[in-house]
């Protein structure tokens, strides 16, 4: 035997060391976040910090249920039409009409996981991805989402009737609670027993099923949740910008967080943040040199799935978890 | 004027015209999509800008080039096909060994590129292509005007199908890539070079997207974007049809556009819609599509 216990003790980190260690990291990332917004442009952050948030939520389908859903954008822009209109004509506060638009895209995630999960594989994204073209119509048609103007000048209003979201600053620490909430929340749904079962359906779906577990339900289950998640950033960005529009709901939307996803690495807990802040920018940089944002999306998308499948945070994640963070 | 259930009929059969010329293009590009997905397990998401692409070099060899409408019907498809056969040789075949969710997001990126290059350069206000002199005008048949260009692309794409239908149903090739279709290694060991089927798979099926591109340029404008809103509904056409079988294909894809057509008439508001509305129920129906065969 050449590896001793003590060789061993030295290679792993204790449990205790473990565990200190993540704290460590959890800690220096949320002061970069808390301390982020006196360095770069807050817009850019809450764009970013929903996007990502977006993106989490759809990760949890395909990093760990092993779902492609090519609709997402329904969820993300139905969910910000809902909370626009809250907000802008019954005068819903602001948590308020967040929740009400991520109620809706949970209820519409119900409808839409019950009917897609149905078929498997490839099917299930082409039918995904046609049902949310079938609400990009229902959108472009239904009065009160106003077509291609969209609901424009949408009050931020004031956070419990107490804090006024109208300023940048307040803005950004609530947006940054939502997204914090948000992925807290996927964290332990992943690192649950339901999370387990997700991941064995993943891995080996006949197998998960001759164990007994009622597989339909699990996934819808799971679906649900990433739509409501997904409407819950689709909502917080209608406030931050002010704005639904039709962008947020066509296809390309849902192209763009399956990009932020495996850019940043499919299943793990912060791959898609990663993505999404560098797909954000890229945005911004070419936002005004016409068709390049979508060519060099396009390559992104085509380097990645040929040669760099795990993603930036997937390629340091086996280096992390050896010092015990788990990314 | 003439009615039918309170509608013109003029209005009545246009429509069902128009319908009809949309599910030729459905019909097409589906027969396309099933023909590669049989082979390859991947649905060929740049479809749509392959499409595209055919009514290009279509309006492309006519504005540089002075290369009419017939010369284009065959170089559109070949060039097409050229470009398939590149991109499955240098990059699809490095997926087969994966999960056939990569060969989606593949060629997605790829339908991106394609579109992007087209709208940087040409824009997306759309180019007009004339009509052939051949086919131009029409007949008048009493209930109804019918252009000739129109009913020529109905019967091109018909026999554009059926020829695709008796190849693989008839033929020595056919019964090869229906074997390899089942069980590529077995065909394999009897000797038969099944990468190069693949390629070859590929490459006709890209090519109907090319012709269809040709057909369709006189008829909607030369765009970057005609592919991708159209794509989207064939994959619905997919979904309701089934992958596989051949006929069911086409015949879904007629069926649905006349669909389309008649709501156009009946209630233009669903008009867009109806296919996936279709979609819906038949997923609550039959899961596995109308023809098709498990899930």
């Amino acid at each position: 035997m050449t590896h001793s216990p003590v060789s061993l003790a030295v290679q792993a980190p204790t449990v205790a060391a473990s565990s200190k260690r993540q704290s460590l990291f959890v800690a220096v990332l949320l002061i970069v976040a808390l301390a982020a917004p006196f360095a770069v442009y807050p817009v850019f952050l809450m764009k970013g910090l929903c996007f990502a948030l977006f993106a989490a939520a759809f990760n949890l389908l395909l990093g760990y249920v092993g779902l492609l859903s090519f609709g997402h954008a329904m969820f993300f822009g139905w969910s910000a039409y809902i909370t626009a209109h809250a907000a802008k004509e019954w005068g819903l506060t602001p948590e308020l009409a967040i929740l009400l638009g991520t109620l809706c895209a949970a209820g519409l995630g119900a409808v839409v996981g019950w009917l897609a999960i149905r078929r498997q594989g490839i099917y299930f994204a082409m039918i995904t991805l046609a049902l949310s073209q079938l609400m990009f119509f229902v959108a472009l048609q239904a009065p009160f989402t106003h077509g291609e103007d969209g609901i424009q000048g949408v009050p931020r209003g004031h956070l419990f009737g107490l804090i006024d979201l109208n300023d940048t600053m307040n803005m950004y620490y609530f947006v940054l609670a939502i997204f914090l909430i948000g992925v807290f929340f996927l964290y332990r749904v992943v690192h649950s027993p339901f999370g387990q079962v997700l991941k064995a359906i993943r891995d080996n779906e006949p197998r998960a099923i001759s164990l007994g577990y009622q597989v339909e339900r699990y996934k819808l289950v799971a679906f649900v949740i990433s739509a409501g998640l997904a409407g819950l950033a689709g909502s917080t960005k209608s406030l931050v910008f002010q704005l639904a529009s039709l962008a947020d709901v066509h296809w390309h939307a849902s192209g763009e967080v399956v990009l932020m996803t495996l850019l940043g690495g499919v299943g793990t807990v912060l791959g898609p943040t990663a993505g999404a802040f560098l797909v954000v920018t890229i945005q911004n940089y070419f936002a005004t040199a016409g068709s390049w944002v979508t060519i060099i999306q396009g390559i992104i998308f085509v380097i990645c799935v040929l040669a760099f499948r795990a993603g930036i945070v997937g390629v340091f994640a086996p280096w992390l978890k050896k010092r015990g963070i788990d990314a | 004027m003439m009615t039918l259930f309170g509608i013109p009929t003029a209005a009545l059969f246009g429509q069902l015209l128009l319908g009809l010329i949309n599910g030729a293009f459905y019909a097409m590009l589906s027969l396309g999509l099933a023909l590669i997905f049989g082979l390859l397990n991947i649905i060929n998401f740049s479809h749509g800008a392959q499409y595209m692409m055919g009514a290009f070099v279509a309006w492309l060899a006519l504005t540089y080039l002075g290369a009419n409408y017939w010369v284009a019907l065959v170089l559109a498809p070949v060039a097409v096909a050229a470009f398939g056969i590149v991109l499955e040789r240098t990059m699809l075949s490095r997926l087969y060994k994966l999960d056939h969710l990569y060969g989606l997001l593949l060629t997605f990126g790829l339908a991106l590129i394609i579109e992007g290059i087209f709208r940087q350069l040409y824009g997306i206000s759309g180019m007009p292509y004339a009509v052939p002199k051949e086919l131009a005008g029409g007949w008048n048949l009493g209930f109804m005007y019918l252009p000739i260009y129109r009913a020529w692309v109905v019967v091109a794409s018909l026999v554009l199908c059926l020829g695709t239908w008796l190849l693989i149903e008839k033929t020595k090739l056919g019964a090869y890539l229906r074997a390899a279709t089942e069980n590529p290694a077995l065909v394999q060991a009897f000797g038969i070079n099944v990468p190069v089927m693949i390629t070859l798979t590929y490459g006709f099926g890209v090519a109907l997207a090319g012709i269809a591109g040709v057909l369709a340029a006189p008829i909607y404008s030369v765009n970057p974007l005609m592919g991708s809103n159209l794509i989207i509904v064939v994959f619905a056409v997919v979904v309701i049809g089934g992958m596989g079988s051949i006929l069911g294909s086409v015949v879904t894809g007629f069926m649905l556009g006349m669909l389309e057509g008649l709501t156009k008439v009946i209630y233009p508001e669903a008009a867009s819609t109806v296919i996936f509305m279709v979609m819906v129920v038949v997923l609550l129906i039959k899961p596995a599509g109308l023809f098709g065969k498990g899930a």
